[in-house]
């Protein structure tokens, strides 16, 4: 009985992943780095300014603020 | 960066500047390897296709493992770039997000998914679909990262020249007014093809040093010389394919930043048939003026004229940076009365004629927040430097890709001249220049040569990015945001720290990548 598209595409997958020699370790970088960068860095260094800074609704007006008042005077 | 008029601190902006640029170095270090390779291994694995042989599956299958390597270490390395224009960048973000935010989401929704998709197929799929199936697979994986290259570099490009948006002074923010513009600008499409093409430079180089060292060891013979076959054409045809390019994204930087040209050639004085420096006091005539305008005796302006204003060919005239700056200030004081009325429920017959002067002096907004106009000047010497050795390297190749391509193919009368040639200076050993089969006849010198131009090659792509975004200063949006009203108020201790994070983090992936890769190289193709 042919095996529909579903089967066999989870099949590739399932089968790929556990013959893997060289991408279990390439996977674990891949992981580990996915873990670095989103859990450690996103969250602790890389805040998003304007949330932090202004209230909800007004990001409009701290921005107008911000480059308003870093222009010099005509 | 002394004009500042306002509290930021003078280090926030270096050390925001110098992080987005190591983060992107490094992550432009993965990118041009997974783009050149892409190509060879669809080409090994068509040769397979059509030939069915073992040999050609285990050569495709071999060079598609170092692919995936670096695919592996390159992944989301470019989303820290993101991270960092919403923490370091905020006003730029919010400035301009909704234009430069609709490629990156297209890059991440459509291409990534279509790269990591078919990239699975191709690595799991050798017994479960058809030849045909994985060869398109293949292809289809390189097209995901071309494709990815193709939404990135329309973001970038945007930044260079902006068009297909208005600024909206209710949100503060550059709205899209046509996609198609703003995705098919002839920038755009020009930084695409110069980019993409000379990255299939690095994969060339890559393969063939690879193979090179095979063949000094005298292991894989039959795979190197195939793989340096193919390779070399590749790299050829992409050297030029380079060059032509980079002359045309030349002609357009000329009309839309003829600073970052002027800067680039350390021209100060302009004029009429300029030549082209190669270092100071050795200039190719009349070149500057053909690279810029395709003529010989094309008008190109200089720091000065650019300063100062003058009247181009066309009879139109270039405002001096004064007057681009007294509108500048003109267009930040209507936003501000604008935004100030608006709030303080004036009309809308008040409304709109401030409006409308905001309208009339926007093309020059980003210059209302210049001081002195010697910060319009992009930093010369980096410019000057990266682009000789872009170019410099670049005319390398060809050279080195030409002379290959005579060893291992076997042109009648050619090759044999050229390496009759190559003997009689000492370059090849005679009883080699006689052999046609290239794995004898390449000679050792030119192996390690080989070996050599894979960092020379990265230094040429890196070298194009410089001439790219130190040309670009002291603009983030050309024209519209310089880097010091862009940039987040942080404090620049804290920006320093994420640096050193970053170079930790990169360098220690570089590191185990190359560590993998020359592993790998090691270990050979299963043949």
């Amino acid at each position: 009985m042919k095996k529909n598209f579903l089967y066999r595409t989870i099949d590739l997958y399932y089968d790929g992943f556990r013959h893997m020699t060289l991408g279990k370790t390439l996977w674990a970088i891949i992981i580990i780095k996915l873990i670095i960068i989103f859990a450690i860095l996103k969250i602790f260094f890389f805040p998003n300014y304007i949330n932090e800074h202004s209230e909800s609704g007004s990001e409009s007006d701290f921005v107008a603020t911000e480059l308003i008042d870093r222009a010099s005077s005509p | 960066m002394t004009n500042l008029l306002l509290n930021i601190d003078a280090g926030t902006i270096d050390w925001s500047r110098a992080q987005f640029a190591l983060t992107a170095i490094y992550h432009w270090l993965f990118v041009p390897l997974t783009l050149g390779l892409a190509v060879i291994m669809g080409i090994a694995e068509t040769i397979y296709y059509k030939k069915r042989t073992d040999f050609w599956k285990k050569t495709a299958q071999f060079w598609q493992r170092l692919f995936g390597v670096n695919f592996a270490m390159g992944v989301a390395t470019g989303i820290i770039l993101e991270f960092e224009f919403g923490t370091n960048w905020s006003n730029y973000s919010w400035f301009v997000g909704d234009i430069f935010g609709a490629p990156l989401a297209v890059e991440g929704i459509v291409a990534f998914f279509m790269e990591s998709t078919f990239v699975a197929v191709m690595f799991f799929g050798w017994k479960k679909v058809s030849a045909g199936f994985h060869l398109a697979s293949t292809w289809l994986t390189g097209l995901g990262a071309t494709i990815s290259a193709w939404w990135i570099l329309v973001a970038n490009a945007w930044m260079q020249y902006p068009v297909g948006c208005t600024f909206n002074p209710d949100t503060m923010r550059n709205e899209m007014t046509s996609f198609a513009e703003v995705a098919l600008s002839p920038f755009a499409v020009e930084k695409f093809f110069h980019t993409v093409i000379s990255s299939w430079i690095i994969g060339a180089v890559f393969v063939i040093a690879v193979s090179c060292w095979y063949l000094m060891k005298k292991r894989h013979i039959c795979l190197a010389v195939q793989s340096i076959k193919i390779a070399v054409i590749v790299g050829l045809i992409a050297a030029l394919g380079a060059a032509a390019t980079g002359h045309k994204s030349g002609m357009t930087i000329a009309q839309v930043q003829p600073m970052k040209l002027a800067a680039m050639e350390g021209l100060y004085d302009g004029g009429k048939g300029v030549g082209l420096k190669i270092v100071e006091g050795l200039e190719v005539p009349y070149g500057l003026s053909i690279m810029a305008t395709n003529t010989p005796d094309g008008y190109v302006p200089g720091i000065n004229e650019l300063l100062n204003g003058y009247t181009k060919p066309d009879g139109t005239v270039e405002l001096s940076a004064n007057e681009k700056i007294a509108r500048g200030k003109l267009a930040i004081q209507a936003l501000a009365d604008y935004r100030k009325a608006k709030a303080e429920g004036a009309d809308d017959s008040s409304l709109f004629t401030l409006q409308s002067s905001l309208k009339e002096n926007m093309p020059y907004f980003g210059y209302g927040y210049v001081e002195n106009k010697e910060d319009l000047i992009p930093p010369i010497a980096v410019n000057f430097w990266a682009f000789r050795a872009m170019v410099g390297l670049g005319s390398l190749f060809i050279l080195f890709f030409g002379i290959v391509l005579l060893i291992v193919f076997d042109i009648p009368m050619v090759s044999l001249i050229f390496r009759r040639l190559f003997s009689a200076l000492g370059l090849m050993d005679e009883r080699a220049a006689d052999r046609t089969t290239p794995a004898d006849a390449m000679p050792r010198w030119l192996c390690w040569a080989a070996i050599l131009m894979v960092p020379l090659a990265y230094i040429c792509s890196e070298s194009g990015w410089l001439v790219a975004e130190f040309g670009r200063q002291p603009w983030t949006i050309q024209d519209m945001l310089p880097t010091w009203a862009a940039v987040s108020d942080l404090n620049a201790g804290s920006v320093a720290l994420t640096f050193f994070l970053f170079l930790i983090l990169f360098t220690t992936m570089l590191a185990v990548e190359i560590n993998i890769l020359l592993k790998q190289i090691k270990k050979g193709p299963e043949l």
